[in-house]
């Protein structure tokens, strides 16, 4: 274990983490890991915790995985989906926040359109939160659980080529990776069309091109991310078909690449669209891995910022 | 009633004066400038190493009244004026309803004469409602008494529309004042683009939105040789355009506020939508863009853009939390701080910026210590550093983007026609 003890109440972004903190949640996800694999799947770690799940936006993965992570650790949970639209009304986020303190919850696990949404909540609640995304800024847990699956393949963060393709600027899992993957000693290349990348990237310590040869050249790993055809990507590419020509993750692509290039998705997968349906289902693939390793991080993450509160209450 | 500041070092950029000299003010004027006055009637005001200058203008306020009772009135505004050593402010029109009509500047006049506590101008809409498509009876407005016209917090996006209201603003010598933004670039951004904006994931807006519309403002203000003020410049490439127009001859002037001098895009690093404002904090480079050009005279005026905002309006998340940041009480501090300390500025060109040059540009006679002139003055402690803090603010709002920070100059008296409207109350006291 490294020498290194947690005491942040809330996970909010890998930006706000250092190396150690990101390598502790890596070592506790593996021992939790283990857990995952046995008949029965249920340590008591978090008995008489209650976690409230609060999504402002729809999604079914992380919200599962969430669940499944807390309900393996013996915790309560509680499930709230809210759809906001962008004009305000009804109760704002930090009344929803204590009115969820008040009801003695311990962590919120918080999913919101709005970047900084978390951040802003746990400023004002006592309670842990945890980031399950925000906006375009940050979803540390696919981040984390993205690492743990290259570790578990390579054996190690530092000194491996991990390209992430796609759209860059409104991507918060971009984001969450480049601070996690930099941290650990990777090199990031990021790769995208002229308009989805965002103004000063490169500060954040990555390569940047437009070439999809090139981006794959020396990779170990690539990350590809969704394509979502919506508002501001419909006007950099109006046809879904061209990007799968100009940037989808295919065959013929891949034999001009390393052989033993691992291939990540975040899901759900656009099959054709950002990635070709074969690529998806070959045996360099990890996706699905990665769905399973979530649920392993997400029992590290709610153990150790229940820990910390634990502690820091004494 | 009768005050004699003694002791004082007074500056008064309209005379050119920086000295230690007493200075004796009778009713509502000021009626002698010298060395040693005695006077056994006068409350006299012992400003020995204190600063006295006159008080600043702000060209730049919204007090919200009317319809936005919650978040300000002329009342609580021009208290909060005072308190920062502000004798005259530029009530902006865009209130509920906006001051785009007689009848509303008529109203408008009746608050103030009955609740203000400092001399409040009046500044009506370019267009009706503010929607940048018919043009308000300007001549009229003039002649209510609006001294200036402008639109802010939008552009006039149509370049015929504008370019008619300024026609008409020059046949009634009346001043306009531009918000620069072209909303087709700065679409729905909520801070300045670049970097930060990619790191926060959050919409970015960029300089081109703000400088394309000063460019744009000043080719119509040549063409229709009319008299042109540029609100709240924030960034580099602004500042040169104007640069090149002044160079040129045509009339046109700018303001800047203190946040664009102090702050960056980086404090808004966790969020902090105290420092959500349009323009944008922009960078460093943009920073020291701003300084030089309030040194070398391409920005006339510094002006607060004061504009209170309610806790529910603000402890909200970022993208939907209202733009703008108080800042009456704090600009003079702020601007000794990050202005006269550095030594960007002398103390008599601080009194130019913060007061001479804005009175000119509106046209009123302030902004001057002569003798024969209205005494609206302020004593400073120059060296008196405090932290600026919630509670401390007479603003009904607090959504400062300077709090907790450390400051340095703090306002003992402001006097306005010959009488004391703010007296401080923590420091000792130091009249007799």
């Amino acid at each position: 274990m490294a020498e290194v003890r947690w005491n942040k109440k809330d996970l909010l972004g890998l930006e706000y983490l250092s190396k150690e903190e990101i390598e502790l949640i890596l070592e506790t996800a593996d021992s939790f890991k283990e857990v995952t694999t046995r008949e029965i799947k249920k340590v008591p770690a978090l008995r008489g915790k209650t976690v409230v799940n609060l999504f402002y936006e729809p999604s079914t993965r992380t919200r599962v995985s969430f669940e499944l992570a807390a309900k393996r650790l013996s915790a309560d949970v509680i499930n709230i989906a809210t759809e906001t639209s962008s004009v305000r009304k009804g109760e704002t986020l930090i009344d929803t926040g204590r009115n969820i303190e008040a009801l003695k919850a311990d962590i919120i696990v918080v999913r919101h359109n709005c970047s900084g949404a978390p951040v802003m909540l746990a400023k004002h609640v006592s309670i842990s939160v945890v980031n399950a995304g925000d906006g375009w800024h940050e979803h540390p847990t696919q981040a984390l659980l993205d690492m743990f699956t290259l570790k578990e393949r390579l054996g190690r963060i530092a000194g491996i080529n991990v390209t992430i393709v796609g759209d860059i600027a409104h991507s918060r899992v971009a984001r969450s990776n480049i601070w996690g993957l930099t941290k650990l000693g990777a090199n990031v290349t990021v790769c995208a069309p002229p308009m989805l990348i965002p103004a000063g990237i490169e500060q954040m310590n990555v390569q940047v091109t437009t070439d999809i040869e090139e981006a794959l050249g020396n990779a170990d790993a690539v990350n590809v991310l969704r394509m979502q055809f919506e508002r501001d990507v419909q006007s950099a590419f109006p046809q879904q078909i061209e990007y799968f020509k100009k940037y989808g993750i295919t065959e013929e692509r891949l034999k001009r690449a390393k052989k033993d290039l691992i291939i990540m998705h975040p899901g759900p997968i656009n099959r054709g669209i950002e990635i070709a349906s074969e690529v998806a289902d070959c045996s360099q693939s990890v996706i699905l891995d990665q769905v399973t390793n979530g649920i392993a991080v997400r029992m590290a993450v709610l153990f150790l910022v229940s820990q910390a509160r634990d502690e820091n209450q004494i | 009633m009768k005050i004699l500041i003694k002791n004082g070092r007074l500056i008064d950029p309209a005379n050119k004066i920086d000295q230690v000299l007493d200075i004796l003010v009778d009713n509502t004027k000021i009626v002698r400038l010298d060395k040693n006055i005695t006077n056994g009637q006068a409350t006299v005001i012992d400003a020995t190493n204190k600063i006295v200058m006159p008080a600043l203008v702000d060209m730049h306020v919204h007090l919200r009244q009317p319809g936005r009772e919650d978040k300000e009135t002329i009342f609580s505004g021009t208290q909060a004026a005072v308190h920062g050593g502000v004798g005259t402010v530029l009530a902006m029109p865009n209130t509920e309803p906006p001051i785009d009509s007689p009848e509303q500047i008529r109203l408008l006049k009746k608050i103030i004469s009955q609740t203000a506590n400092a001399k409040v101008l009046i500044a009506a809409t370019i267009t009706v409602g503010r929607q940048g498509k018919e043009l308000t009876p300007i001549a009229q407005l003039k002649k209510e008494g609006a001294v200036a016209i402008t639109d802010d917090g939008s552009s006039v996006d149509s370049a015929e529309i504008l370019a008619k209201a300024m026609v008409k603003a020059r046949q009634a010598k009346i001043l306009i004042i531009s918000h620069c933004e072209d909303k087709t670039l700065s679409q729905n951004g909520v801070m300045n683009l670049g970097a930060m904006s990619t790191r926060l994931g959050l919409r970015g807006i960029p300089n081109a939105s703000e400088y394309k519309r000063v460019q744009r403002d000043i080719e119509l203000a040549a063409k229709t040789k009319c008299r042109l003020h540029i609100a709240h410049v924030s960034c580099q490439e602004s500042v040169e355009i104007i640069a090149k127009a002044k160079k040129k001859g045509i009339m046109v002037t700018a303001e800047t506020a203190p946040h664009y001098f102090s702050l960056t895009e980086k404090a808004l690093f966790d969020y902090d939508t105290n420092k959500k404002m349009n323009p944008p904090l922009r960078t460093d480079k943009d920073v020291a863009a701003i300084k030089d050009a309030l040194s070398d005279g391409t920005i006339d005026a510094i002006a607060s853009d004061h504009a209170p905002h309610t806790m529910p309006d603000k402890d909200i998340e970022f993208d939907h939390a209202e733009f703008g940041v108080i800042g009456l009480e704090t600009e003079l501090a702020v601007s000794i701080t990050n202005l006269v300390e550095t030594k960007h500025l002398s103390w008599l060109d601080l009194a130019k910026v913060m007061s001479l040059n804005p009175a000119r540009i509106l046209g009123i006679d302030r902004g001057n210590l002569s003798v024969g002139k209205s005494a609206d003055l302020i004593v400073v402690d120059p060296v008196k550093t405090w932290q600026v803090r919630k509670e401390e603010f007479l603003s009904k709002s607090k959504n400062s983007c300077f709090l907790g920070m450390q400051l340095k100059g703090k306002v003992l008296y402001t006097i306005l026609g010959g009488k004391i409207v703010y007296k401080v109350k923590d420091s000792e006291d130091i009249s007799h």
